[in-house]
């Protein structure tokens, strides 16, 4: 409650009216405390990522998926919750996301091929379910094989079609500007009541 | 689940290739409660089973091998029931190295991926899997 710092001319009408009656009667005091509020849900946020990746032991625990390659199990647009724990070992049949080196976008693909040798290096080959070979042309120049290194994280568990608003965030940054202004205007001005 | 296997490796410059043929017999099941049922692998969250053969096997080189021989996508509908036979690997199957030759262990299993329309996406293998043998000798005259 923003205790007894808010009071409403008697008399005024309309919403809209008091939207911008309100804007006008703000005080200082007021507009810091809305700005604080603000300021905390961002760290709010940022600390739920965070504790989100220490979990998870990925960099990344939730990705969006950007290709049909690995159709028709996973959709342009669906959102991929990742694990990237140091003991798990990479099998066979298990779907990994994984970086090529020097590039930053990650890759969504199964694993075809393992070789593991006993002091617990392993090498691998990954290979889209919707591509007729395997991955070897996305590696780098001579790279025949993908390492732990290479890994952001392996699927766990998926939503079909919530990734998509952050691809036509991507794609149309003017839409993410509009929705930043909204959700900032909505943020800054919202009463407690 | 039943696989018959008849195979045989061919010289390559570095690595062994290993060609395998193979019948496959499965019942895709679930159980629950210690009740099998057919159908119930498809249950109303299932979307699709992603299933591979794989073949797993211990070298000099390296101390564990996996490679997918064959896959296929089975959609909510598809029979679970499969009766494949003399089905040749989909993807060549290589060996880091020279493993392959005069290996009397590789074990073929069947598992599977569930994909779900939305939630968890479990890896399961299924039950019985087959051991099968390399000769120790490379053949160059077989065709595949």
């Amino acid at each position: 409650r923003a205790a007894g710092l808010w009071f409403r001319w008697p008399g005024s009408g309309g919403a809209a009216m008091d939207l911008f009656g309100d804007l006008r009667r703000m005080n200082k005091r007021q507009l810091y405390y809305q700005v604080l509020n603000f300021a905390m849900i961002v760290s709010s946020a940022l600390m739920i990522w965070k504790g989100l990746i220490v979990v998870t032991g990925s960099e990344s625990p939730i990705v969006v998926v950007l290709s049909g390659s690995m159709e028709p199990a996973f959709h342009r647009g669906d959102l991929l919750f990742l694990t990237n724990f140091h003991d798990d070992p990479i099998r066979a049949g298990e779907i990994v996301v994984f970086k090529v080196e020097g590039r930053d976008i990650p890759i969504v693909h199964r694993v075809i091929k393992v070789h593991e040798k006993g002091n617990g290096n392993i090498k691998f080959l990954t290979k889209g379910d919707n591509n007729e070979v395997d991955d070897r042309g996305l590696y780098k120049e001579g790279q025949n094989w993908l390492e732990k290194k290479d890994v952001v994280g392996r699927a766990r568990g998926f939503l079909p079609y919530v990734g998509m608003v952050t691809i036509i965030m991507n794609d149309y940054p003017k839409f993410k500007y509009a929705l930043l202004a909204v959700m900032g205007a909505y943020v800054l001005l919202k009463r407690e009541s | 689940l039943r696989k018959n296997v008849e195979d045989f490796t061919g010289p390559r410059e570095r690595s062994d290739l290993g060609f395998v043929t193979f019948d496959i017999t499965a019942d895709i099941l679930n159980r629950k409660n210690g009740l099998q049922t057919f159908w119930d692998i498809f249950d109303w969250n299932v979307k699709q089973l992603f299933l591979y053969l794989s073949a797993e096997y211990s070298t000099k080189n390296n101390a564990l091998n996996q490679v997918v021989l064959w896959d296929k996508i089975m959609l909510r509908g598809d029979n679970p029931r499969l009766f494949l036979k003399d089905m040749k690997s989909k993807y060549f199957f290589f060996d880091d190295g020279n493993g392959l030759k005069g290996n009397r262990n590789i074990t073929l299993t069947l598992s599977w991926n569930v994909v779900p329309n939305a939630g968890i996406l479990p890896l399961v293998t299924g039950s019985g899997h087959v051991s099968v043998p390399f000769p120790d000798t490379y053949e160059t005259t077989k065709s595949y």
